[in-house]
């Protein structure tokens, strides 16, 4: 009788556990509403545990540089170098663009303004690509700003609670971003697919990326602005074309969340049912 | 009666270490580490401490509390909300049903059933996964996951059996 009970609870959870599954189906914005609850009250402790976990990580980096210190160096002298004179072509061709913007009466995008946040949580698992950071609606973040790291876009804010957020990496099965491509100004969708190296959708036939090629958001479908480095072509065979993410997605410390002032717009984002969304 | 009230306190902290223990593995296993490619296949340290006291101390840790730390997980984890629920309660079954073959048998036998049980959840959620995204996901990531989780289950496994005996070894 008590195996037969014991048989009968198993059972009746598999099935709740079954029936949430559906019901992130049928309410998306209940569940979502959740996980930011759930999020933001173990956010002090992720943030507290995260702490230590950075500094391990801090002297594992630290012991890995020491190693390559002297070519690091060099290499680095050698960067400076080119970048300084990249720097005056850079300030040459500002001061052209301004005046040239000034002769067509051209309206800028708004600017944008950044909220910087530590991350605090890498959950991780076999299926998803996300992060939470330790910012929240108080310090001014809203769904689907973009979020960026050093000098490319990781991802976007899918989840927002009162102090943490969470982020949706560009390779998560769910993330699609509008690119272009840099030379032939060819646009595409970025789709991440779980992998490193996120995929290059709807490019007609005949457009050929090559290897090396850098890729930027187009600020199609409003999600993003325009012209945001995203990643590097990496591969591309029989018809697939891959892309490096600019940023290292694995170490990344910090994050800068951009309000840049376009309201709305979430009309690029592809339903997957389920996961994030 | 003082005394009493302090033994019972005692008693009912100690109690709840199973339950602590497995909260505390699934927060750690959120820790970002920043190695390259760590998040993805990162060990199931959850599993592994449901594991241990399924078949130690089932009493202490209810069925029904590895159902609510799976909750807890995919809320907190952005995963499918039910995914790691079902497969902990999966995972307990089996463990309950094959408790007496783990039990009391050498070590060898504990990493062999947890090996099952690691195989048998990357199985469920990879097919739970693609079901619910209707996309065949690859199954690359899972088998890395299930392997190094079956590697790496003796340094858990130890740490949990030194809790067990430090805490609740008088009952």
């Amino acid at each position: 009788m008590r195996a037969l009970l014991q048989r009968f609870s198993f059972l009746l959870m598999v099935l709740a556990a079954i029936g949430l599954m559906m019901m992130t189906r049928a309410d998306p914005v209940f569940i979502d509403a959740a996980r930011a609850r759930v999020t933001d009250a173990f956010a002090p402790i992720l943030g507290f545990i995260a702490r230590p976990a950075g500094a391990v990580a801090g002297v594992l980096e630290s012991g890995r540089q020491l190693t390559a210190l002297y070519a690091e160096n060099q290499r680095l002298r050698e960067d400076n170098e080119r970048l300084r004179q990249w720097q005056q072509t850079a300030l040459r061709l500002e001061a052209e663009n301004n005046s040239l913007r000034g002769l067509l009466a051209y309206k800028p995008d708004p600017a944008a303004s950044y909220i910087t946040a530590r991350v605090i949580a890498d959950p991780g698992g076999a299926f998803v690509r996300t992060l939470v950071v330790m910012a929240g609606q108080r310090d001014g973040v809203r769904r689907g700003q973009a979020a960026m790291a050093g000098q490319g876009v990781i991802g976007r804010v899918v989840q927002v609670g009162e102090w943490s957020s969470r982020i949706l990496l560009v390779t998560d099965l769910n993330a699609r971003i509008p690119v272009v491509l840099e030379t032939t100004r060819q646009r595409a969708m970025l789709s991440g697919d779980n992998s490193d190296q996120p995929r290059l959708m709807y490019i007609p036939r005949g457009v050929e990326p090559t290897v090396g090629e850098r890729v930027f958001t187009s600020g199609h479908g409003g999600l993003f602005p325009a012209g945001l480095p995203v990643g590097i072509v990496a591969t591309t065979h029989e018809g697939e074309t891959r892309v490096t993410p600019i940023v290292d997605l694995s170490r990344i410390e910090y994050v800068q969340l951009v309000d840049f002032g376009i309201p709305g717009g979430l009309a690029a984002e592809a339903a997957q049912p389920g996961a994030m969304q | 009666m003082a005394v009493g009230v302090w033994q019972r306190l005692d008693q009912a902290g100690r109690n709840l270490v199973p339950f602590s223990t497995t909260v505390a593995a699934m927060l750690i296993g959120m820790m970002p580490l920043q190695l390259p490619d760590y998040s993805f296949v990162a060990p199931p340290l959850t599993l592994m401490s449901i594991y241990y006291w399924a078949i130690y101390r089932p009493d202490l840790l209810r069925p029904l509390l590895a159902f609510g730390v799976g909750v807890l997980q995919d809320l907190l984890g952005g995963s499918p909300l039910g995914m790691s629920a079902l497969v902990y309660v999966l995972a307990y079954w089996l463990v309950l049903t094959q408790r007496r073959y783990f039990l009391g048998n050498s070590f060898w036998f504990l990493w062999l059933g947890f090996a099952l049980v690691a195989v048998g959840a990357g199985a469920v959620q990879w097919v739970a996964y693609s079901l619910m995204t209707a996309h065949l996901v690859g199954p690359g990531n899972v088998v890395a996951q299930a392997l190094l989780a079956i590697v790496l289950f003796p340094l858990p496994a130890w740490c949990l059996s030194k809790l067990h005996r430090s805490l609740l070894s008088t009952n």
